[in-house]
């Protein structure tokens, strides 16, 4: 096999798991012991830098660190129940104990640097532009129909998982930099505003229009079945206040658990969801739904709406049509009808929450600004640019619906582009990342982290009595981790930026690193083909997406092999080393951003 | 300056062995001796040795003298009977426990110091009395335990880390041992587990007095240039005269030879040596032949490892002395007190 070339930052970049999988990159086990030593403002800022928005994701993130999070690999079979650390509520524990971080925000320029930036949309992706660009003393101006910042943060997250506070204080953090808000402002022509002479434009309008459903009753029904998105920003902005007691919801994704939670808190007693493929393939996220039927909702799978029932014009029901998931041979599914009888619903409200679409309605399509066959605009996936150059899309409005932290993402990539357009440079010839490797030793058998592993199973986020819960719209049902628990789940991390860094030629292959490892992860072993490697390793690697680090040049010819897949980055290996092969180094990456780093140097 | 103990934690995928058991389940509590010490991986060879045999940890008795390789029971089958005796007296210590019970496997832990000075004498009588045990010496040729002073099996001529020369001539254990009468002679390094791994459970199967001389280089006081006991200089001196495969009974032979490569020693229990030779003239079974070769390729400065020699029929401290299968603590009051008509008997045949 080839030697593993280490300084190449991909390398240790995808041992960090969750930083790996985050869109934004967020050095997350950097934040999380700052967490344990009770540094929040300082993890506060890691995050804030990072992914702009931490209270606001601490609550409501979709999390694809947690999924990725080595933890959960590691205790299966060795736990009662493997689960990875709860990082999403780790954030939050950061936003909600921090002091006043005000004087640690850049500070808004009071010298222009002469250049105007419209964002469209006042989302994650807007702001994150404005964020990013504000301080460099751009001119940024957003706009928004509605009359506050923030977007679906505010329009479609219900306030008991996310209260108006939390939105207020990080939307603020943004427009506090200098930056121009126009909230209640509709853009309806990319024409004009291309006349207005922006050096750039990025859209960030999401992807505002619900799916409806096309079946008999839904026009003459019409006033009792709502579409699921519309509905909650009708809730978020004080319209709705109330529903039937009885109430249907149509659609497996996270909206619909939004709408049905949403709705016990607005009169409904007898809620249910129900969903046209099988429980398990909903959209929705598996705590999502849990949230939902813990709040006593039922979700029902298999059952295609057919026909909303209705006498004169009022709403009475629902009928499904039952079906089933049959696979063909190349593994694609079908729902076909069962045949049994067709069910009937009764209820008094429907909510669609089917699907999200985009809508472009307001450009032109002869502005320049080129469309695909699907009606989205064709955006370069590296630079965010469509094809005028100064026009850019980010968030769900670029490549249909995803979430916040990609949003973020789209945000910080689509800022690099106009920075270096503004600037005059190829917005092709991207920035690469900060990246630092630093031993961690301060003495014999003693490093700057906690390297024992904790064994504790991961920690319940305590929820407010459901009698109040449920009584209040407003009422936040996470209570989030208090410190002492946040102490508990944070020392369950992994430290898995705290690389194993070895060195052939300090290397006199005692085998004391094989014996100590507890997890089997180290071999010493004749060199051979990858997969043949793999399999005689002291513990066969066969979580093929986890690389193996090889390393040769040892003097029986024999090559050390490290499979990083389950390692607990202990130290332990570096701690029986007698000859500093092993060493505890921690990798810390930063993505460049927007401003003098993200440029060519002259 | 504390480690941590090693985490609970294992691999998810780790084999079990009979008894549902993972190598981790033979460990025993962190070690406390210098990082990188051959000890250690002996240590760990004894784990694996005792997973890969499906040993019961509660049917296993470690017994150990004083020094570095002394304290490593405490490493290993944390689960096992264990009793660290007086200097260089685990041989009396272990042929006495054998004698109360002979079920138990004996596992006697002992270093260079512990059996070619002080224990000398023990060492030797335990091996000429055919104690059904394995007799392990970890052999750094130094004094670890007091800054790296020669010990009686460092060679004559080599170096100590200061720079002095040994003057003294050497201990040579497996010589002693096949000279007493041991019926199973091995040697290995610390630094060739696939190597050592199956003397030590070749040397568990065996129904006799099992030797095995392993070197194990101190790091901290006997792995420099002049030492014959580093790393470096064992690596490069290393006469492998067979390689060794251990097959339990019953167990379907799985290893895959060319013909007249390997000979296969079948041991009192059923189980098999699968012996491939890597050196042609050496036999196992010639004993004076074996030490023969052994004094040639000590003169030319190579260091023989492998199995050194095996005999498959030995005798045992049990059957020379007629002793009772059961052990005494299974024995009841009708057993050990017979009566005053019984003891008559017995003191007329002395009358």
């Amino acid at each position: 096999m080839k030697p593993t070339d280490i300084a190449f930052p991909d390398y240790f970049h995808k041992v960090v798991d969750c930083q790996w999988a985050c869109p934004a990159h967020t050095p997350v086990p950097e934040y999380i012991r700052l967490i344990a030593a009770g540094r929040f403002d300082d993890a506060y800022m890691i995050n804030w830098t990072s992914n702009v928005f931490p209270g606001v994701l601490g609550r409501t993130c979709d999390r694809p660190c947690e999924p990725a999070c080595r933890r959960g690999r590691v205790e299966e079979r060795n736990l009662e129940k493997a689960e990875p650390v709860a990082i999403c509520r780790l954030k939050r524990v950061a936003a909600d104990s921090k002091g006043d971080i005000s004087k640690r925000l850049p500070a808004a320029m009071s010298q222009k640097n002469g250049k105007r930036i419209a964002c469209v949309g006042a989302g994650p992706a807007s702001l994150t532009v404005a964020r990013d660009l504000a301080p460099l003393g751009y001119e940024v101006t957003v706009f928004d129909q509605d009359p506050r910042a923030g977007g679906m943060i505010r329009s479609q997250i219900p306030r008991f998982r996310l209260p108006e506070q939390v939105i207020d204080e990080e939307v603020g953090y943004v427009i506090d930099r200098g930056v121009a808000f126009r909230g209640g402002v509709r853009v309806n022509s990319m024409k004009k505003l291309l006349e207005e002479g922006y050096d750039a434009i990025f859209v960030g309008t999401g992807a505002p229009r619900g799916r409806d459903l096309d079946v008999p009753g839904r026009k003459e029904a019409g006033k009792n079945i709502h579409i699921g998105i519309d509905w909650l920003s009708s809730v978020s902005f004080g319209h709705v206040s109330k529903i039937g007691k009885r109430v249907i919801v149509l659609g497996g994704g996270n909206t619909a658990m939004d709408c049905c939670r949403t709705s016990r808190r607005l009169g409904g007693t007898d809620v249910k969801v129900i969903v046209r493929s099988g429980f398990d393939e909903m959209k929705a996220s598996p705590w999502e739904k849990e949230d939902a039927m813990h709040e006593g909702i039922p979700i029902l799978n298999y059952l295609v709406p057919k026909e909303f029932v209705h006498d004169s014009g009022k709403l009475s029901g629902v009928i499904f049509e039952k079906v089933e998931a049959v696979y063909d041979a190349q593994g694609r599914r079908s729902l076909v009808p069962t045949g049994e009888p067709d069910e009937h619903f009764e209820c008094d409200d429907v909510l669609i929450a089917v699907g999200q679409e985009n809508a472009f309605s307001w450009i032109e399509r002869d502005c320049g600004i080129e469309f695909n066959e699907r009606e989205m605009p064709v955006v370069d996936e590296t630079t965010f640019q469509s094809s005028l150059p100064g026009v850019l899309f980010g968030g769900d409005s670029a490549f249909g619906p995803k979430n916040i932290i990609w949003a973020v993402a789209h945000g910080h990539g689509a800022a690099i582009s106009i920075d270096r357009l503004c600037n005059g440079e190829d917005t092709r010839n991207r920035p690469g990342p900060m990246v630092n490797l630093i031993s961690q030793k301060m003495g014999i058998h003693e490093w700057t982290y906690d390297n024992d592993v904790s064994n504790e199973l991961r920690h319940r986020v305590p929820l407010r009595e459901q009698k109040i819960a449920l009584k209040d719209i407003n009422v936040e049902v996470e209570l989030g981790f208090d410190q002492e628990l946040a102490f508990d789940e944070a020392q369950r991390c992994l430290n898995c930026d705290v690389q194993t860094v070895f060195s052939s030629p300090l290397c006199i292959e005692c085998d004391a690193c094989v014996d100590i490892c507890p997890m089997d992860c180290i071999s010493f072993t004749e060199d051979g083909e990858e997969q043949e490697v793999r399999e005689k390793l002291s513990a066969p690697a066969q979580n093929l997406s986890q690389d193996l680090y090889v390393a040769g040049a040892l003097k029986t010819g024999r090559v050390m092999v490290k499979d990083e897949d389950v390692c607990l980055h202990c130290g332990l290996c570096a701690e029986r080393c007698p000859t500093g092969a092993w060493d505890m180094r921690k990798f810390l990456l930063n993505m460049t951003q927007a401003g003098p780093g993200c440029r060519s140097r002259k | 300056m504390t480690y941590i103990s090693k985490p609970r934690l294992r691999h998810p995928n780790l084999r079990t062995n009979r008894f549902g058991f993972t190598h981790r389940d033979y460990e025993g509590a962190v070690s406390t001796l210098c990082a990188g010490c051959g000890h250690d991986s002996i240590s760990s060879a004894i784990i694996q040795a005792c997973f890969e045999l499906n040993l019961p940890p509660h049917r296993i008795a470690k017994l150990s003298g004083i020094g570095c390789s002394s304290k490593t029971p405490t490493y290993f089958l944390g689960n096992s009977h264990g009793f660290n005796s007086v200097h260089g007296r685990m041989p009396s210590v272990l042929t006495g426990a054998n004698l109360a019970n002979r079920d138990l496997i004996y596992l006697g832990i002992s270093g260079d110091g512990d059996s070619a000075s002080i224990g000398l004498g023990q060492f030797a009588h335990s091996l000429r009395r055919g104690v059904n045990m394995v007799y392990l010496v970890e052999n750094n040729g130094v004094y670890g335990l007091t800054k790296g002073q020669f010990s009686a099996t460092a060679d004559r001529g080599s170096k100590s880390k200061k720079g002095a020369t040994n003057r003294d001539a050497a201990v040579d254990m497996v010589m002693l041992a096949m000279e007493l009468g041991a019926t199973y002679v091995a040697r290995g390094f610390a630094g060739d587990k696939a190597q050592l791994v199956p003397l030590i459970k070749g040397a568990i199967v065996h129904r006799g007095a099992a030797f095995i001389d392993c070197i194990s280089p101190c790091i901290a006081f006997n792995n420099h240039p002049g030492s014959t006991k580093g790393f470096d200089y064992v690596r490069e001196h290393n006469e492998a005269v067979n390689r060794l495969d251990v097959m339990l009974p019953r167990e379907a032979i799985t290893v895959d030879y060319q013909p007249g490569e390997v000979e296969e020693v079948t041991q009192h229990d059923g189980s098999v040596l699968a012996l491939r030779k890597l050196a042609d003239e050496y036999d196992v079974h010639d004993r004076i032949a074996a030490m023969h070769h052994l004094q040639k390729s000590k003169a030319a400065g190579e260091i023989v490892t492998g199995v050194l020699h095996v005999d498959p029929e030995p005798d045992d401290l049990h059957a020379n002395l007629n002793t009772l299968p059961t052990p005494l603590n299974k024995l009841t009051e009708k057993e050990l007190c017979p009566g005053l008509a019984a003891l008559e008997k017995f003191n007329a045949a002395y009358r």
